[in-house]
């Protein structure tokens, strides 16, 4: 007692400055999410209404947006905008429903999380890709059948990709968006007491389905819906997806809108202005109608729990669950291995089933470039990742010993780069870059990406950080370890199986930025998204097969390193090894 | 070695203090400057073969003069020209993130008339004496280039078709609507604005206009509406029967390609002669894969390159735009293993050897001789394209 007496003195006596600046972190980590943002919004809304000095002819006023209407294609795109973002969001929170209601706390619904968790690495791109050479009338799986069963020698002039009505794009982005929300929604069931909710519902008679949409779903949905509405925002905005399998006769909105960003006829950028803010306006609408519907939701589910009805029994469903979300997953797993197949085909004709000669010259072709694309790819996304996660353990470490905890309207602030649509703010980002002179170089693409990233680190570090049991800080501080000892020498150690998932989902969303890393980089700054993306104007599907199994690659590989790290490390440690 | 390293330190840091223009005349000054530059080439980046071809050049430049190319992959060349049309709004005047643009037609017309271009440069090039000027390298789409453009390539349309399935491929475009009324779903066109789907759209009218020579003067100086009606009225025919009713359509050259390859489609439009030939050679087209012309003509044009005003390595730029009219670059563009693309050059300029690589090329198996290309009709005027995009664009680019 009397040796501690003095330390612990000392210790409070002592400024550590450090920990000083430590209190300015979640001040600075807010200004790199916002500040982009808002000055990317501004930079967009100053075209918009015609304040554009390097434009010939284009006065002050609302031209844009008279163009924007007069565009004959505008209300459709639209509609396919709209129509796509909400229904393909509603399947999949549809879909995670339905496997978690009638699965969870089962071995088969493990099985299916750990089926699903690398899909959320796959990029939104290559898995398009694959889709698209998978459902088309001339792909994979018509070959497979062709034409023995189907007796087509020549393929069948169906409309499959880039239909009107958009239902091949809402088909790859349900495989895509199912993965991130049965993920979200696992990470919310650790905090929302399900097994023993679930105990004393099933005890008061309710089948197994209605006893999880009762009692455990409102808890779960609190907790993933801002990730709903990010993935609403996302289906309603994306580009790279909607250029690959999207209608195209018009595009929907967001394609377009690139697509006047980029015309020869440069008074059309007032257009693509007035179509970013009018693409803000549609996302704040939709969402608007996705909270109404979330309140009839809420008082239907009331007005059941209030009148006692157990509710049909629809066990024999459950296996039609499991269905769907091997139907969701294979398509992205069958995409995949059709882009190899592809990346070593020879010449491929309609209706073979495989190609007639395989040869690594494709692979051979773009080896020493993809390598160097990959490096960079690496570099960005190494860069931003870490970055990310010192803000963010820089927050949360905060937030324990400061008390600065991050409301639920600092959350928003969180998911604010996730909710504006990237194309909303990322072409004024571009002119607001260029206006303080920033040449495009990687520094200004790391910081774009590291505003993307920190959300999802953030989402996918901190319930492990704020679990961890602080008894172990307390026995640390008994042992005489200060605040940052215990962080460095006990809690991180502890932590790192999450704190590298972090890592590696940070990495893999760095890697699938296609939009920022266009834009901000100037075309000077290529990784694999972007040259896949500039690839697949081209179409030779082997090159295509290999930029997108590349960047596949990248993004995966540092989640198997995230899990094997772990085990190596703690070889002798089972309890840290969080498996 | 050692001084050849110092040289090249020395000559980076040049720009830092000189930033006064090299006079593109002073030949030897601007060789001298180039140096040690970092080029900028901002080009389509859809093919393969192209890309290939590029990262070729920028070893050779590199190995001839020291100057480092770096191809800026586009999926569509606007994207060039909007970055440098940003840097003009934004005040940035020199040191400009794009060094050459890979440009032509609408893309040369909108940067010249907004006085985005550096030059006249291009007749200053040493291997200017070398081009072919009964080419249509002075004037792009009937604007005039006045030196701000170097050509490098000669493009004629043709029409790819696979002789499995197509025994007599038509020859105009009437026979060609009657061939897809009795085959529907078989041919298709790049959606416009793709440059080769609006090439399409000047093909057709080529084919139904009464009197041709008022597409090469600006759109404003004829009746529109009386001149594009038998346009209309022919795509009104043929949308119906094509690849899927004309309800999608591929969004390039190389997607309709692939749909050959697929044999989804028999029949498609190509801006490149030796394009199906190299597509074969590189197993992206079964070998029954040929080309045909129209009886009365197809359109031809060229490809150039272009400075921006504020381009950062402009005589870096003015090195690879000159490398790429030597008969060296070009004998190689002209095989179809590599590219198969047009010269620009007059092969009665060259020295007997050099002469001999050219005459030498086998132009491969689906590749027409000159003599079965014939004449070139001339691009019209670039408004021409405009309001044909956009009325297309209206009428069946958003159809249901």
């Amino acid at each position: 007692m009397a040796t501690s007496l003095p330390r612990d003195a000392a210790l409070a006596g002592k400024t550590d400055p450090g920990a000083r600046g430590l209190r300015f972190v979640p001040l600075l980590t807010l200004l790199v999410l916002i500040g982009p943002v808002v000055a990317g919004v501004f930079g967009t809304i100053a075209p918009a209404f015609g304040l554009f000095p390097a434009l010939t002819g284009a006065a002050p006023g609302m031209g844009g947006f008279d163009a924007l209407f007069a565009w004959p294609g505008f209300s459709r795109a639209v509609w396919t905008s709209v129509t796509t973002g909400l229904v393909s969001a509603a399947l999949s929170l549809a879909i995670v429903i339905a496997i978690t209601a009638a699965w969870q706390g089962s071995p088969a619904f493990r099985a299916v999380e750990r089926f699903l968790s690398p899909l959320l690495a796959v990029p939104h791109a290559a898995a398009a890709f694959g889709l698209a050479f998978l459902i088309a009338p001339s792909g994979w799986i018509m070959r497979i059948f062709s034409p023995w069963a189907t007796g087509f020698e020549q393929p069948p002039d169906w409309l499959v990709i880039n239909d009107p009505g958009g239902l091949a794009l809402i088909a790859g982005l349900v495989a895509k968006e199912t993965p991130f929300l049965m993920l979200m929604t696992i990470a919310a069931l650790s905090q929302a007491d399900a097994a023993r909710s679930m105990v004393v519902a099933r005890g008061l008679g309710y089948w197994r389905g209605s006893a999880w949409l009762l009692v455990v779903f409102p808890r779960v949905y609190r907790q993933i819906r801002l990730p709903v509405y990010v993935v609403i925002a996302y289906a309603m905005t994306v580009v790279d997806t909607a250029t690959i399998l999207g209608p195209t006769t018009p595009p929907t909105l967001s394609v377009q809108l690139v697509r006047w960003m980029n015309d020869p006829d440069l008074s059309l950028r007032t257009v693509a202005a007035a179509a970013a803010l009018i693409q803000l306006w549609l996302v704040l609408a939709a969402l608007a109608l996705w909270r109404m519907g979330e309140m009839a939701a809420a008082r239907l589910g009331c007005r059941w729990a209030e009148a006692g009805w157990r509710g049909p029994r629809l066990g024999f469903l459950r296996p039609g669950t499991i269905l769907l979300a091997f139907v969701s997953s294979g398509a992205i797993f069958l995409g995949l291995l059709v882009l190899a197949l592809w990346s070593v085909a020879g010449l491929w004709s309609f209706p073979d089933a495989f190609p007639g000669g395989v040869s690594i010259r494709s692979w051979a072709r773009h080896g020493p470039e993809l390598l160097s694309t990959v490096i960079d790819t690496v570099a960005i996304a190494g860069a931003a990742s870490v970055i990310a996660i010192i803000l963010v353990i820089g927050c949360l470490e905060a937030e324990q010993r400061y008390g600065l905890t991050v409301t639920s309207r600092g959350l928003w602030l969180l998911y604010l780069p996730l909710l504006v649509p990237q194309i909303a703010f990322l072409p004024g980002l571009q002119t607001a870059m260029l206006l303080a002179r920033t040449p495009p170089h990687i520094a200004a693409v790391i910081g774009v990406h590291v505003v993307f990233v920190v959300p999802y680190v953030f989402l996918s570090f901190g319930d492990a950080f704020r679990a961890w049991d602080r008894r172990y800080g307390v026995a640390a501080s008994a042992l005489g370890a200060g605040p940052d000892a215990a962080l460095w020498r006990v809690r991180l150690p502890m932590l790192l199986a999450p704190a590298l998932t972090a890592l590696a989902v940070g990495f893999a969303v760095s890697v699938g930025q296609f939009l920022p890393t266009l834009l901000v980089g100037g075309g000077r700054i290529t990784t694999l998204t972007t040259e896949a993306v500039a690839l697949a104007s081209g179409g030779d599907r082997r090159t295509i097969a290999v930029y997108a199994l590349a960047q596949t690659a990248t993004a995966l590989l540092p989640f198997a390193l995230a899990l094997g790290l772990p085990r190596l490390l703690w070889a002798n440690r089972r309890g840290l090894r969080h498996d | 070695m050692l001084a050849r390293i110092t040289a090249t330190l020395t000559l980076a840091l040049l720009p830092f203090s000189a930033s006064a223009e090299t006079d593109p005349a002073d030949w030897d000054a601007v060789q001298s400057a180039a140096e040690g530059q970092t080029v900028f080439w901002h080009a389509w980046g859809g093919s393969t073969t192209t890309n290939d071809f590029i990262a070729w050049v920028g070893s050779r430049v590199s190995e001839d003069y020291g100057v480092t190319l770096k191809h800026v992959k586009l999926s569509d060349t606007a994207e060039a020209v909007s970055r440098v049309v940003a840097e003009k709004s934004a005040g940035v005047t020199e040191g400009g993130a794009v060094d050459m643009i890979w440009i032509n037609g609408e893309n040369f017309a909108s940067m010249k008339e907004s006085d985005l271009l550096f030059g006249p440069f291009a007749e200053a090039l040493p291997n200017w004496s070398l081009v072919d000027l009964s080419k249509p390298v002075t004037v792009d789409f009937t604007v005039p280039t006045d030196g701000l453009e170097s050509p490098w390539a000669a493009a004629q349309v043709v029409f790819m078709y696979d002789s499995a399935d197509v025994p007599e491929p038509p020859q105009s475009m009437a026979e060609l609507l009657a061939w897809a009324e009795a085959n529907p779903g078989r041919v298709t066109l790049p959606q416009p604005p793709d440059f080769l789907g609006a090439t399409f759209l000047k093909q057709a009218l080529y084919g139904v206009v009464d009197d041709p020579s008022v597409l090469l003067a600006p759109v404003s100086e004829a009746d529109y509406r009386a001149v594009t009606t038998p346009l209309w009225d022919y795509m009104d025919a043929l949308t119906p029967a094509l690849w899927r009713g004309g309800r999608a359509y591929p969004q390039s050259g190389p997607r309709q390609i692939q749909l050959l390859a697929d044999d989804e489609i028999d029949i498609a439009i190509s801006f490149s002669p030796g394009e199906a030939s190299t597509a074969i050679a590189n197993f992206e087209l079964p070998d029954t894969i040929r080309t045909f012309v129209l009886d009365s003509g197809t359109i031809g044009n060229a490809s150039f390159v272009a400075i921006p005003f504020n381009a950062n390595a402009k005589e870096g730029a003015m090195v690879v735009a000159n490398f790429l009219l030597s008969p060296e670059a070009q004998a190689r563009a002209l095989d179809p293993e590599v590219l198969g693309y047009g010269t620009v050059l007059d092969l009665e300029k060259l020295s007997p050897e050099e002469r001999a690589s050219f005459e030498s090329t086998d132009l491969g198996i689906a590749t027409l001789s000159p003599d079965e290309l014939g004449p070139a009709l001339a691009e019209p005027h670039p408004t021409w394209m405009v309001e044909v995009e956009k009325d297309w664009t209206e009428r069946f680019g958003v159809a249901e």
